[in-house]
């Protein structure tokens, strides 16, 4: 988006070691305080917000289809460890790779409009890939892929922590590539597209790279959700995980580092306590984004670096 | 494959047809208002079930029948069009394109779950009118006559808006103010005045086909959601530059489904999908959009 939200003051090199600090002992007493699956569905989305913000944020690209990945992933994960017997390391590598090559795909064809038109069409190619996972033979169909094992990571702490590895990996990998030369390049591109075209740089390559490794990381996270809750399933691809993934950034605040794992946080423990209300939930989801929209467009982790004048 | 009755072939071209006007209203109305507020309107498929259920409510709780609903119903939802652009698009005008398409989202969102809410998501039949029962024998097929109806009207309305906004002083406005707000704002236009006009009008044509949708598909809360993707495909192949562009192209479109239907149903949900990766590939600019 553009400079309404992002601040400029993200061009200062700020010293992050305060948030991050924090972030890891959030994420070690996680499950101590917590029940410990909400913990990991939680650091989950987190993953998944952080890489879908990797595009809104960075690179001002706002896809509307990314359960493609997210599903797309869960399901190969989950068909890999349930009917190949991988054990979940190399299932969610494997779902990693698929969500990569399925970002290359529509990636490409996507980013041949610019602005509105992209939104539109991630949104209709995932709509599209939830019709092919509705029909074809290795999804399940409408009971999805059920009984996926944990393998040897039964113990519930121990798959948390697993979890909680992925997380920061991929986190790591977020965060090298929006302090690095290549993030500066998507930065630019965000802001001018045109001036970053005439200064020499092949837009078109960033913003496929960008999104095949947005794809691939929500990938990661899709895997490892499937994993987790040994469940694959249509909910993972459809639209509706699109439109939640795009409103926990939203709240958290997009183009900001820590932002989309505040409001994904944020996000699932609202699921929480509204589960019982059926599709109240639907109501809810809506009005935040109308709220989010008109008058909290920072969102909760863009506002609080304002407050502080540090960027987050 | 390639031996179809000819029934079914006419049959599905007939549903096609049907689609391809609903596609025409609502890709019309999105490209209207995307013209000239700059917003994707998302909740342009929950309006058209708004529109489906007014009609609706006016039949079970007023009986108020199917002919009046055809005006009510756009009236009263495009009155609803007023206070959204009025209470909320107001407010981010000139922000980037993409905040105006995640509150209609949100919008779409909260009107889908309070209709969900309030009658689940089976739906509920709606009365064809008893004037179009029934239907005209052909020697290949039976023609209904409600349907003839839907295509004929859509057509009419399709062609009559596109002739207002390229024949009447009104659209010239319209045109003008698309181009440039300020300019046409300078010459004593009131453009605020003319922008809700113009939202109000475009939902008003997706609560009319959801009237018309109403007796043939069930009147249901989530009859809209799928069916605004969908449309969003079709205006990306369309290009939002022409309207006449939206109106042939959402035609086609429903045909090409219909056809897939018989030939190859396995790929009927997902053709329109198909064709628009092909065009973005050949044609990012759609088949009569501008190249931005």
């Amino acid at each position: 988006m553009t400079e309404a939200v992002i601040e400029r003051i993200e061009a200062r090199p700020v010293s992050q070691r305060v948030p991050i600090a924090i972030l890891l002992a959030v994420l070690v007493l996680a499950p101590w305080a917590v029940y410990p699956v909400f913990a990991m569905k939680a650091v989950c989305f987190a993953l998944f917000a952080c890489a879908f913000n990797l595009l809104i944020g960075y690179v001002g690209l706002l896809s509307f289809g990314h359960a493609l990945f997210f599903g797309g992933a869960s399901y190969a994960s989950a068909y890999a460890a349930l009917a190949w017997n991988w054990p979940p390391e190399l299932a969610i590598l494997f779902s990693t790779a698929v969500a990569g090559a399925l970002g290359l795909v529509v990636g490409t064809i996507a980013i041949r409009r610019q602005g509105i038109y992209f939104a539109m069409i991630t949104l209709a190619l995932a709509q599209m890939f939830y019709f092919f996972c509705l029909r074809a033979d290795f999804t399940g169909g409408e009971n999805g892929i059920q009984g996926v094992p944990r393998a040897h990571l039964e113990n519930t702490y121990v798959m948390y922590y697993f979890v909680a590895a992925v997380f920061l990996v991929g986190f790591a990998i977020i965060y090298r590539v929006i302090h690095s030369p290549f993030g500066e390049v998507l930065k630019a591109i965000r802001e001018n597209e045109p001036r970053a075209i005439s200064l020499g740089y092949k837009t078109d390559q960033y913003k496929v790279l960008a999104f095949v490794l947005s794809a691939a990381l929500a990938g990661l996270a899709g895997g490892t959700k499937a994993i987790v809750f040994q469940l694959a399933s249509l909910t993972d691809v459809h639209w509706g995980m699109s439109g939640e993934i795009i409103l926990m950034t939203l709240i958290g605040g997009i183009g900001t580092v820590f932002g989309p794992i505040v409001g994904a946080v944020f996000f699932i423990t609202l699921e929480n306590y509204l589960s019982q209300l059926g599709s109240w939930v639907m109501v809810v989801e809506g009005a935040i984004f109308v709220i989010c929209v008109v008058a909290f467009r920072r969102g909760i982790v863009g506002e609080l670096a304002r407050v502080l004048k540090r960027p987050l | 494959m390639l031996a179809v009755p000819v029934q079914a072939l006419f049959g599905q071209l007939l549903i096609g047809l049907i689609n391809g006007a609903f596609y025409a209203l609502l890709s019309l109305g999105l490209a209207i208002i995307f013209g000239l507020l700059n917003v994707i309107n998302f909740c342009h498929g929950a309006l058209y079930m708004l529109g489906a259920f007014v009609a609706w409510f006016l039949l079970e709780k007023a009986g108020v029948g199917y002919w009046p609903a055809l005006i009510l119903s756009p009236l009263a939802v495009g009155l609803f069009g007023v206070v959204i652009e009025r209470t909320l698009l107001r407010r981010i005008r000139g922000l980037d394109p993409l905040y105006g398409l995640l509150l209609t989202f949100g919008i779409a969102l909260m009107l889908q779950g309070l209709f969900s809410n309030w009658f689940g998501s089976s739906g509920m039949p709606y009365e064809m009118p008893s004037q179009l029962l029934g239907g005209q024998i052909l020697p290949f097929m039976v023609l209904p006559n409600y349907r003839v109806w839907v295509i004929a009207i859509s057509l009419v309305i399709c062609l009559g808006t596109w002739a207002i906004i390229e024949g009447t002083r009104l659209g010239s406005w319209l045109r003008a103010a698309t181009e440039n707000a300020p300019l046409v704002s300078a010459f004593g236009i009131n453009v605020p005045r003319m922008i809700t006009v113009t939202y109000a009008v475009g939902v008003a044509l997706a609560a009319l086909a959801g009237v018309l949708a109403a007796p043939i598909y069930r009147v249901s809360p989530l009859m809209g959601a799928d069916l605004i993707i969908v449309v969003f495909a079709v205006v990306v192949i369309g290009g939002m530059g022409s309207i006449m562009g939206s109106i042939v192209t959402g035609f086609i479109l429903g045909i090409l489904e219909g056809l897939t239907k018989v030939f190859y149903p396995e790929a009927s949900s997902t053709v329109i999908f198909v064709v628009m990766a092909v065009v973005l590939l050949v044609r990012p600019a759609g088949l009569f959009g501008k190249q931005a």
